[in-house]
């Protein structure tokens, strides 16, 4: 029944966040690529709630743009409400969120997508993955399609064996009423690949013509937002606004009446589910004593009345769904028009991939996404753009990218996967990242642009653009440092002239810096420096203000760089290492770690196994 | 070739020897060198030639002699580990080089792992192929050895834990509200977050100075007897050998030569120095000549030290108090029995070993001396390597403190927890990341 049906380098399975970063990062670098979905009509969905961005999140979207990704540039395009978060708590976390509008943006991805070269895009429902030995060639469809490729990228979401739980209400399928792929988790199994079981969920959608708003706390864009992409020029605009409401004593008390219905409580949900996105029932259990519980009212894109209640997931019929809700201020009378469901769903455990992402067991298989056990739009996305552009490289038979902990939050998020497993839905969180002060938002692309050019996936005009910034940066830093201050009677006069503090002795202008509310603009006309760019000028601010600080990270980073470049040669055998520790022995066997810097983070693995390690590995290069 | 970060330890072998090294090793081993070393002649390690001895100074913090040494330096690649090394070549014993190297430490050095010297000169290729199981054999027998330790340790400690646990608490919360700040969650509170660096930092002080005592349940208080002959030494030793039982013979870690013996006096081991010398001098007439006393002298942390309270004093006893001035010493005045001929303006016990007398005294001034909390099974830093890892923490503390005030934002100051929490990490083995996110969740209601 099956037939030859097309050839291809690379093949992405799936065509949600971390899909169609793959397959534009594979043919933007010049490998023809297929990009397989389910339903062309939902290419980039977010099931979940309408918005990208935030702590850690946002990090990763300006990550994935500087790389060369399409995320950034299409949430700037396409959302509708901006916010700057955490701009009081340190300049690490600042933190870019936005509204999106669900509908346009999807359409902007669509057609991205359509008009790329290089890139077929396809309704398919892949069944199985070809294997011959230990390479991957090919996959086989629903309606008896092969078609062969050198790589293959599952990125298939939520959608392995998905289970949609509404209450007593149980049916296969993926998110909003998809299907779900129910035979490609049974040929991963056959392919010896270890699956999890996971859990997710989401709130109702209410239609915003039956809310109160005047019962709410009103939350509006930033006056001046901030946008994602490196490459926005257009000012982004906020066109809606958020709303705020609480919980009370009687929605708690209705949740507690009807739990023995929760289908989490009551064993239909076997899954587990992610502990920072509780559903309602799940939060009363954890904490009685909390008074109430915060709701957001989001709205679901500009030509819909559809709001998100963010807050509020749950799985619970929909009866105590529609009795519960309308205990809440604002939303008295307020009419669903989808009810909140729980997702249960097969994913991989990453724990069987290399940091590029690919399998360590087949050649050639590459997996990225929710299907890796994470959760969010913008973790997909990241791991998307890097085992696209890993599965080019393997294609092009070029060198990996592989993204250090200490260079962007992609390597943080990548390195824990691969190395300490996940064993909930993984969220990116700036907690995880050890040294954020390198890892911040606004110089994304100074880590990483360079990255992106040498796999191919930065264009000239990035390029252009990435360079000019930072030769100004670089340049008025070397002038800043090198000009000299006396505290002579003119230098303090034009400093007090312009309402600045004097200098007592001589210092480099830089200097300056590191007194609080010293901006390039304010000592610009004074010392009658060059004009430049603001975010060079912001750069420079930031770099001065915070050397101290940067510094100290920056050492510490070094010190385990060294560690993340000595390589693990793939074929060691950990046997003949008698010094090992059994337990070290153990993981290292398991995890086959790339570099001695990952061996260093594997739990159970001491520092003395490291250096037990690192003498093995000399004597093996001398020898 | 890009040096390591730099490494210290003592390198010659425990006990007493004549002269004890100190070593540092990695890229700013001449710059700590500096810090703590003042040559006689004013020139500095950096400006001096390869290999050449150098006569001078290591100094402490407020640039009192420490000891009076010989510094070497010895720049990458021509050393031992291929890296920058510099060496202290002390005189003094024991003691001494402990109060170096923790100079060393506190200049900004890292106390070296057992075997890392030599693992640096391998990985570097100063030691050829044949050496590396030999290598392997020394890293692992420090992991044998640690595991067998661990579960007396500090690290296991109550206290420890409770400290961390503070840590992690405060941490935790400027995390929960940096990673969800859309959730409801109460504001972080820096003065809060002050007091509790400033209380964990009050801790580890105690902690700290427990660090003395801590060594000498480990390895006993160097102890000396002097005085002038038959004025009872031999009397006296053979009483603190004699009264109690339980006299110490297997402690870790220290070597014993024929002339040291161990006391056990209420839980504390003296060392006693020459007790050879002591006995023999017993048996025939005593010609302890005052070159003997001022060696034993030397190398004691405490000095016993006995005047004949039945005789007049001498010249002899002159010398002694000499000897022991600005030093922890007990004077005793022996033979208490007999009618006193002897006033002192110093502060003394009067003992006689024949009727007992003063002597539930002077246990009582030696259990005071050694300075044991009441609690010292848990409590007590054992060696340098908890020392050095406390104090660290200590340090990150306090620039959390002036991060505090600085008030730039607190996520600059969970910088300075998490560094302090990766240093007691060290000693508990455990590590921060997944412990701060258990308990972001397990406090705190966020998500969406």
């Amino acid at each position: 029944m099956s037939f030859q049906s097309g050839d291809y380098d690379v093949i992405v399975i799936g065509a949600g966040h971390a899909g169609i970063e793959a397959a534009l990062a594979s043919a933007r670098i010049g490998c023809r690529t297929l990009l397989t979905t389910l339903s062309l009509e939902n290419i980039a969905m977010m099931p979940c709630n309408p918005s990208i961005g935030g702590p850690a999140k946002g990090h990763l979207v300006r990550e994935v743009d500087a790389l060369g990704g399409q995320m950034g540039i299409a949430a700037d395009q396409t959302c509708i409400q901006f916010r700057t978060l955490n701009v009081s708590k340190g300049i690490a976390v600042h933190a870019l969120r936005a509204q999106a509008d669900k509908k346009i943006y999807q359409a902007v991805m669509k057609e991205v997508v359509e008009n790329t070269d290089n890139l077929d895009v396809k309704q398919e429902l892949v069944e199985k993955i070809i294997v011959e030995g230990d390479r991957v060639t090919g996959v086989l469809t629903e309606t008896g399609e092969i078609f062969n490729a050198r790589a293959i990228i599952l990125a298939s979401g939520t959608y392995l064996n998905g289970r949609i739980i509404i209450g007593e209400t149980i049916c296969d399928g993926g998110p909003n009423g998809q299907r779900a792929a129910i035979k490609l988790s049974s040929s991963l199994i056959d392919l010896g690949i270890r699956l999890m079981r996971f859990k997710t969920g989401t709130p109702a959608r209410v239609d915003g013509r039956s809310l109160d708003f005047s019962k709410m706390q009103l939350q509006e864009g930033d006056a001046q937002p901030q946008c994602f992409s490196f490459m926005t020029d257009e000012p982004v605009r906020n066109a809606v606004d958020c709303y705020l409401t609480y919980t009370n004593e009687r929605t708690h008390e209705i949740l507690r009446r009807n739990l023995h219905r929760a289908p989490m409580a009551n064993g239909v949900i076997e899954g587990i589910g992610p502990r920072y996105c509780p559903s309602i029932e799940s939060k009363i259990i954890r904490f009685p004593d909390k008074d109430r519980h915060q709701l957001f009212l989001e709205p679901e894109g500009l030509r819909t009345q559809e709001y998100y209640v963010q807050g509020m997931s749950t799985s619970m019929p929909v009866d105590v769904q529609i009795e519960f809700l309308h205990t809440i201020p604002g939303l008295e009378r307020a009419k669903i028009m989808r009810p909140g469901y729980a997702i249960e769903y097969d994913c991989i455990d990453p724990l069987q991939l290399k940091p590029t992402l690919e399998f360590k067991s087949i050649a050639g298989l590459f997996s990225a996404g929710q299907s890796n056990g994470t959760s969010g739009y913008e973790e997909a996305a990241a791991q998307g753009l890097m085992a696209g552009i890993n599965a080019a490289m393997t294609v092009k038979d070029d060198e990996p990218l592989v993204l250090k902990r200490s260079e962007a939050y992609i390597g943080v998020l990548i390195d824990d996967l691969v190395t300490k497993g996940t064993n909930e839905p993984y969220r990116m969180m700036t907690a995880r990242a050890e040294y954020r002060l390198l890892l911040r938002q606004d110089n994304a692309d100074m880590r990483l642009t360079a990255h992106g050019r040498r796999v191919g996936l930065v264009d000239d005009e990035r390029w252009a653009r990435f360079q000019s910034k930072r030769s100004e940066i670089e340049s008025a830093s070397r002038l800043l440092s090198g000009m000299m201050l006396t505290p002579s009677v003119e230098t303090n006069g034009k400093l007090s002239a312009a309402g600045l503090e004097e200098i007592k002795s001589a210092l480099p202008i830089a200097e300056l810096f590191r007194r609080s509310g010293i901006t390039y603009e304010r000592l610009r006309p004074i010392f009658d420096l060059p004009t430049i760019s603001t975010e060079a000028a912001r750069q420079i601010e930031t770099n001065f203000f915070y050397e101290g600080y940067i510094a100290k990270q920056s050492e510490q980073a070094e010190k385990l760089e060294r560690l993340e470049e000595k390589l693990i040669p793939p074929s060691l055998d950990y046997d003949d290492i008698l010094n090992l520790r059994a337990e070290a022995r153990e993981k290292l066997k398991q995890i086959r770690p790339r570099s001695i810097g990952q061996a260093s983070r594997i739990s159970g693995v001491s520092p003395a196994d490291v250096s037990v390690l690192l003498v093995w590995l000399e004597r093996l290069t001398r020898s | 070739m890009k040096q390591e970060e730099t490494i210290s330890a003592i390198s010659t072998a425990a006990g007493e020897g004549g002269i004890g090294i100190v070593r540092l090793s990695g890229r700013t081993a001449l710059e700590i060198g500096d810090k703590i070393f003042r040559s006689l002649n004013g020139r500095r390690l950096v400006d001096m030639e390869d290999r050449k001895m150098i006569l001078g100074h290591v100094i402490d913090g407020s640039a009192r002699t420490i000891d009076e040494v010989m510094a070497v330096m010895m720049r990458a690649p021509h050393s031992y580990t291929c890296e920058d090394v510099v060496e202290f070549h002390c005189h003094g014993g024991l003691i001494v080089l402990r109060n170096v190297l923790s100079r060393t430490l506190e200049a900004g050095a890292r106390l070296a792992e057992r075997g890392e010297f030599t693992k640096r000169a391998f990985l570097n290729g100063r030691l050829d192929l044949s050496q590396a199981q030999a290598v392997l054999d020394i890293i692992q027998s420090k992991t044998d050895a640690a595991l067998e330790l661990a579960e007396h340790r500090l690290a296991g400690s109550d206290e420890l834990k409770e400290l961390r646990q503070k840590l992690i608490d405060a941490d935790a919360h400027i995390e929960a509200v940096i990673d969800f700040p859309e959730d409801d969650l109460e504001g972080v509170e820096l003065d809060r977050i002050d007091r509790t660096a400033a209380d964990v930092i009050g801790r580890l002080d105690e902690m700290l100075a427990t660090e003395t005592s801590g060594r000498i349940m480990r390895e006993g208080l160097q102890t000396a007897i002097i005085g002038k002959p038959n004025v009872g030494k031999s009397s006296l030793l053979n009483y603190l050998l004699k009264s109690e039982r339980a006299i110490v013979t297997d402690i870790p870690g220290t070597t014993r030569d024929s002339i040291e013996e161990y006391a056990d006096i209420e839980g504390i081991p003296l060392r006693i120095i020459d007790t050879a010398g002591i006995r023999a001098a017993s048996d025939e007439v005593e010609r302890i000549g005052i070159e003997r006393a001022r060696d034993h002298a030397q190398r004691a942390e405490l000095i016993l030290a006995l005047i004949d309270g039945s005789t007049p004093l001498t010249s002899e006893d002159e010398e002694i108090f000499k000897l022991i001035d600005g030093r922890d010493a007990i004077i005793l005045l022996t033979k208490s029995d007999l009618p006193r001929a002897v006033e002192l303006d110093k502060k003394f016990i009067s003992i006689s070993i024949k009727n007992g007398e003063g002597l539930d005294e002077l246990k009582r001034a030696i259990v005071e001396r050694a300075g044991l909390p009441s609690n010292r099974e848990l409590n007590v830093v054992r060696d340098a390597r908890e020392a050095d890892a406390l104090r660290r923490a200590r340090k990150h503390l306090t620039e959390a403190r002036d991060t505090i005030k600085m008030n730039i934002g607190i996520d600059f100051v969970s910088i300075d927890f998490r560094s302090a929490l990766a240093a007691l990490g060290e000693l508990t083995g455990e590590t921060v990341d997944e412990a701060i996110i258990d308990e972001i969740f397990s406090k705190f209601c966020v998500g969406k």
